[in-house]
C-alpha cells in the first residue's frame, strides 16, 4: 500500500523550474532510492515533500491525506521527517537538545525519553556526546545525530538526503547498516544519494532523476544491472 | 579598620562609580536584549528598538499623568506596579504588531530591505513621540523618593531607586535566561536562530517563534522604560536614539545574537560610561566607543560572540 504518492509534482526557485512534473511512490516498509547527478533536483524533491520549497503543481498524498499545501511545520507531525543534506545540526545546542528538537511536535515526555534511549541504542557515540554542542561533533557523528534527530518525531517515512556525503567509507557502512535496521523496525525510507551503488544495494526500488524528470524506475537489483545505469551512475 | 578604609575617599568614589555603572548597565541590558534576540533570530538590526523604548517611557508618562499623581506613598507604589505591568505589555504589543505588519511580509527579501524598513519605523516612532508629548523635555513625576539607603557618613550612594532598579532587572534577566535555556519555546528560539530551515524540518512554526521573540524583546524594552523614568525623570521624543545606540553597542560588544553577551556588554558600557562621566562628562561617550573599537579590533565577534564554523 502506498504510504507516499507523488503525482506530477512541479517546483522551483524564481524563474527556474527544477522539478518538471515528477511522479513517485513509496510503500509502507520500503526503502526507495533516488539517484541522479548534481543539480538533477534530488534535494529539491525532498525539500518540496517537507514543505520547505513551495509546490507549483501536482499533488502529494501521504498516508492517505493530501499534504500538498501544508506548511513545513505541520508535515512533521503527520509522520514525515527529514535528515537534510549537510546535516543542518543546531551547532550551539547540545546533542541532547538537538534530539529534543526533533521531538518538538510531540507531547509525550515519557515516549520522547524512551526514544532518546532508542537513538542512543542505534548510535551509542551520541550518548557519550550528549552534553556536547552539536557543532563540535565530527562529520560522521553529525550525520548520525541528523538521522537520530529526524527519528525523534517517530516518522512513518524518513527522508534522507545524502547521508554518505563527505564521510569515510567505514562510517558510511555503519550509517547504512543503521538505516537497514531502522527499516526492519518499520520505518519507510526515501533516500537521495550520489553514491548510487550503495544506495541501490540498500534500497528495494529506485528512481533515476535527470534534470527534473524521472527517467527510469525499477527494482533496485534490476537497476544495478542495467547497462545505462551502470554507464551513467556506477562508473562501469 | 573598616572605618579607615571607608574614610578613604578614592575607594568610596570607586564603589559609587561602580554601583552607578551597574544600574546604568542593567538598564542598557534590558534594551540590548531586544536588539540581540531579534538579531539572533532574523538577522535584523532593529533600528526602531530604541524608539520603542522611548514610546514606552511616554506610555508610562501618560499613565502616571492620567492617574494625576497619587499623593500617598502606597498610591505611588501601586502606580509604580501598574506601569511596571502595563508598559511592557504596551511595548510587547507594538513590537509584535510591527513585526507582523512590516517585517514579516519582507522575511524572504534581502536583509537590507528589512534594515531600511526598520529605519523607517524608527522615524515613525519618533514622530509619534513628538505628537504624543511635544518637542520639548517632559518631567516625569517622582514616584519614589530618591533616598540613600546607605549610612550618610560612609559617603556611599545607593538609593532606593537603585534598589528598585536592581530588584526589577536582575530577576527579569534571570527569568529570561531560564526561559531560553529550559522551556520548549526558548529552545525553539535558539534552534530557529541557529538554523531556521532545520527548525522548520523539526516541525517548528518559525513565524510563531519569531513573533514570540518580538513580544519578549518588546516587553524587556518596556521594563527598561520604567527603569529609566525611575532613574532619570526627564523624557523626550529623541531619547530613544542615544539610549538605543548605547544598548545596541552593548549588544555588539558582548557579541550580537548572544544573550549573556548583551548583559555583559551592557554592564561593561554602564561602568565605562559611569567612569567617564566622573572624569569628564564630555568624554564619557567618546570613552564608551573607544572601548568598543579596541575590543572589536581584538575580538571582532564581540566578547562572547563566536563565528561558528560548521563542519562539512
Amino acid at each position: 500500500m502506498a504510504l507516499l504518492e507523488v503525482q506530477q509534482l512541479r517546483a522551483g526557485y524564481g524563474p527556474i523550474e527544477v522539478l518538471k512534473g515528477i511522479s513517485l511512490q513509496v510503500d509502507k516498509g520500503e526503502i526507495v532510492a533516488i539517484i541522479g547527478a548534481n543539480g538533477a533536483g534530488k534535494t529539491t524533491t525532498l525539500m518540496t515533500l517537507s514543505g520547505i520549497v513551495p509546490v507549483r503543481g501536482g499533488s502529494i498524498l501521504f498516508d492517505g491525506q493530501d499534504i500538498t499545501r501544508l506548511p513545513a511545520y505541520q508535515i512533521v507531525s503527520r509522520g514525515l521527517a527529514q535528515s537534510p543534506e549537510g546535516r543542518k545540526i543546531f551547532p550551539r545546542l547540545t546533542v541532547l537538545e538537538n534530539l529534543e528538537m526533533g521531538a518538538f511536535t510531540r507531547n509525550d515526555p515519557q515516549g520522547v525519553q524512551a526514544d532518546i534511549e532508542k537513538a542512543y541504542h542505534y548510535f551509542p557515540i551520541l550518548k557519550q556526546r550528549a552534553k556536547q554542542a552539536g557543532g563540535t561533533l565530527s562529520g560522521g557523528e553529525q550525520q548520525m545525530l541528523a538521522i537520530a534527530r529526524a527519528l525523534m518525531s517517530r516518522p512513518k517515512l524518513l527522508l534522507l538526503d545524502e547521508p554518505s556525503l563527505g564521510l569515510a567509507p567505514m562510517i558510511v557502512l555503519k550509517i547504512f547498516e543503521v538505516i537497514r535496521e531502522l527499516n526492519r523496525d518499520g520505518v519507510a525510507v526515501l533516500l537521495v544519494e550520489q553514491n548510487a551503488r550503495m544506495a541501490l544495494k540498500l534500497a528495494h526500488r529506485g528512481y533515476v532523476l535527470e534534470t527534473g524528470s524521472i527517467t527510469m524506475s525499477d527494482r533496485a537489483e534490476t537497476m544495478l544491472n542495467d547497462p545505462r545505469v551502470k554507464a551513467a551512475y556506477l562508473g562501469e | 579598620m573598616a572605618t579607615v578604609l571607608l574614610a578613604d575617599s578614592t575607594w568610596v568614589l570607586f564603589v559609587n562609580i561602580c554601583l552607578n555603572g551597574l544600574t546604568t548597565g542593567f538598564l542598557y541590558a534590558l534594551i540590548a536584549l531586544g536588539y540581540t534576540m531579534v538579531y539572533g533570530i532574523v538577522e535584523l538590526i532593529n533600528f526602531a528598538h530604541g524608539d520603542l523604548f522611548m514610546l514606552g517611557c511616554f506610555f508610562a508618562w501618560s499613565l502616571v499623568s492620567a492617574a494625576a499623581v497619587a499623593t500617598g506613598s502606597t498610591g505611588a507604589l501601586l502606580l509604580l506596579l501598574a506601569i511596571l505591568l502595563l508598559t511592557p505589555l504596551f511595548c510587547a504589543a507594538i513590537n509584535w504588531s510591527v513585526d507582523r505588519v512590516i517585517y514579516r511580509p519582507r522575511r524572504s527579501a534581502p536583509k537590507l530591505n528589512l534594515l531600511v524598513s526598520a529605519i523607517g519605523v524608527s522615524f515613525i516612532f519618533m514622530n509619534i513621540g513628538q505628537l504624543w508629548g511635544g518637542a520639548q523635555d517632559l518631567d516625569f513625576p517622582r514616584l519614589v523618593e530618591d533616598r540613600n539607603l546607605l549610612p550618610a557618613d560612609s559617603g556611599l550612594q545607593f538609593s532606593l531607586i537603585d534598589a528598585i532598579v536592581i530588584s526589577v532587572t536582575v530577576p527579569t534577566m534571570i527569568g529570561l535566561a531560564i526561559f531560553v535555556k529550559l522551556t520548549p519555546l526558548g529552545k525553539a528560539m535558539r534552534a530557529v536562530a541557529q538554523n531556521p530551515m532545520a527548525a522548520q524540518l523539526m516541525g517548528i512554526n518559525t513565524n510563531r517563534v519569531i513573533s514570540a521573540t518580538f513580544l519578549i524583546g518588546g516587553a524587556l524594552a518596556g521594563v527598561g522604560s520604567v527603569v529609566y523614568v525611575l532613574k532619570i525623570p526627564t523624557i523626550n521624543w529623541a531619547m530613544g536614539f542615544q539610549n538605543g545606540l548605547y544598548a545596541f553597542t552593548s549588544a555588539v560588544l558582548g557579541g550580537i545574537g548572544n544573550i549573556p553577551g548583551a548583559v555583559l556588554g551592557a554592564i561593561l558600557i554602564g561602568m565605562v560610561y559611569s567612569l567617564g562621566s566622573w572624569y569628564d562628562a564630555r568624554w564619557a561617550t567618546t570613552l564608551v566607543f573607544l572601548i568598543l573599537i579596541v575590543i572589536l579590533v581584538f575580538r571582532p565577534a564581540g566578547i562572547l560572540g563566536t563565528h561558528t564554523r560548521e563542519k562539512v
